[in-house]
């Protein structure tokens, strides 16, 4: 979905800001990248992969997108880095690595 | 026609909350405030107030059903005192900061240790800076007058900010006096529904309570304080609007035959009235003495503090609280500090008493004005003299 780009945090004035710092649009986060602070990142092994869909299932974030070849990877500008989907996965295909590694 | 009746600063409040047609309340009961939730329980089991009960296990459970309730745009209510307050204390933060109009009697309480279920203002203190409209009601019709003008100012879209009517525990929420309850066609003149502009709806779906990280932190805290600082004209038009209606007026300062008076006692809460009697007893014997009753806490009312100790050469501060290794009274220090870039200022001088439910008789109160002006005319090396305690105190000192 298109959206308008949005003010970042550094571009706010106090004046800018609704009462309560209440955001009135909703679904914002779309907007903005909001896995910037990820310590680990999931890495697929296409290898292992059975295509199960699992991990799109169980990402609490909806931040796993299928791919044109029918895999399932994360957006790294939404995955937090949780590991669920490594946790999750049957056949161990995804690995939770140090994004410091990488 | 109004009616004139006997009743005790709790259940004028629920009274007033009945009349304000509150849609939701979820308190907790605790000594002295209890009154206030039975009364209310009672009065929506017996059909007499259509709201939403919540009986919550705990004061922080309370206050975080308040914030629910006020999130969707329910007129909403609480009460606490003294240990629940204390107990309540990081979520009375969380509805100030996200501007939700919640309504909250304090029926002040000491706190523990020792154990003390009596009246004094530690409670009110340590809320001081949670960024809540504030005031300190004298007596049992200053309950009901101002829990009605709190709902009104709070949910003003101007202010949008929750509001504690503090009263004295047991002093005045155990306390039967004459209270004059208004028609309910005057109430709906003075108080409009509540209209929250920005009410959760699935329909029009919106984020209440993101986190602020470093990068806007700052500006959210200005913007609170900025709009804090701008209720006043809104608590005034308040008090104005409710004196046309109902025939009392209120002020943020209440100035008590200061006129011409070279001493003046500045005091908060029921122990006004009694400081009121020591003033009219000190004025018959032909002394220049007045009172000044701090009414409106929060946001600090300077300008009228100023003017109302204008002309005066003492000021004597009577706090209900000790701040623990600190310049004197809670009041005190505020008072003194808002008078200090003053170029004609009087002395202030700084006295604690009435701890945990300490009774200040109008003799006592004399004798405050009289040490007073002692102290303001010879110095002290102690940094404020505690009224009516057994032994003599020595060593508060800087």
């Amino acid at each position: 979905m298109a959206r308008k780009k949005l003010k970042t945090g550094s571009d706010l004035t106090w004046k800018d800001l609704e009462v309560g710092n209440i955001v009135k649009e909703a679904g914002s986060a779309s907007a903005r990248k909001t896995g910037d602070w990820r310590t680990e990142r999931p890495v697929l092994d296409k290898e292992k992969c059975t295509k199960c869909a699992l991990c799109w299932l169980n990402c609490p974030d909806a931040a796993i997108r299928p791919t044109e070849e029918g895999y399932y990877e994360a957006d790294l500008h939404y995955c937090k880095g949780c590991g669920i989907c490594a946790d999750i996965c049957p056949v161990d295909a995804i690995t939770m690595t140090e994004e410091e590694e990488l | 026609m109004s009616k004139r009746v006997g009743l005790e600063a709790s259940h004028a409040a629920a009274e007033a909350v009945r009349m304000a047609d509150v849609d939701v309340i979820a308190a907790y009961p605790i000594t002295p405030q209890t009154h206030i939730p039975e009364r209310l329980a009672e009065m929506v089991a017996n059909g007499e107030l259509e709201a939403a009960y919540i009986p919550v296990e705990s004061e922080h459970s309370a206050m975080s059903a308040c914030l629910g309730s006020a999130a969707v745009g329910a007129r909403t209510f609480t009460a606490t005192a003294g240990q629940g307050l204390e107990l309540m204390h990081e979520v009375v933060y969380v509805a100030s900061s996200m501007r939700y109009p919640i309504v909250m009697t304090v029926c002040n309480r000491a706190l523990s240790a020792p154990l003390s279920v009596w009246g004094d203002h530690s409670d009110a203190m340590a809320v001081r800076d949670t960024g809540w409209i504030q005031v300190f009601c004298q007596n049992n019709q200053e309950a009901f007058d101002m829990t009605l003008w709190a709902f009104r100012v709070g949910e003003d879209a101007r202010v949008l900010f929750p509001v504690m009517v503090h009263f004295d525990g047991f002093s005045l929420s155990h306390v039967t006096e004459p209270v004059i309850l208004p028609e309910q066609e005057e109430v709906d003149n003075f108080l409009p529904k509540f209209q929250y502009p920005f009410a959760l709806n699935p329909d029009k779906p919106m984020t209440h309570g993101a986190f602020g990280p470093p990068d806007i932190y700052s500006e959210t805290k200005v913007s609170q304080e900025v709009a804090l600082r701008k209720s006043k004209g809104v608590i005034l038009q308040g008090w104005q609007e409710f004196g046309e209606i109902f025939g009392r007026y209120y002020d943020p300062v209440e100035a008590y035959r200061t006129e011409g008076s070279k001493l003046l006692l500045l005091t908060m809460g029921s122990f006004s009235e009694t400081a009121k009697a020591a003033v009219d007893a000190m004025k018959d014997r032909g002394e220049l003495v007045g009172l000044v009753n701090l009414r409106l806490w929060r946001p600090f009312p300077f300008k009228e503090l100023i003017q109302a100790v204008k002309g005066a050469e003492i000021l004597v501060v009577f706090d209900r609280c000790i701040s623990f290794g600190g310049p004197g009274g809670p009041v005190s220090s505020e008072v003194r500090s808002a008078l200090y870039n003053e170029k004609y200022r009087p002395t202030v001088v700084s006295f604690v008493g009435g701890l945990g439910g300490r009774d200040m008789s109008v003799k006592d109160f004399e004798y405050v004005i009289e040490r007073g002006r002692e102290l303001a005319k010879k110095g002290s090396p102690e940094l404020f003299e505690m009224v009516g305690v057994r032994g003599e105190v020595t060593g508060i000192r800087g």
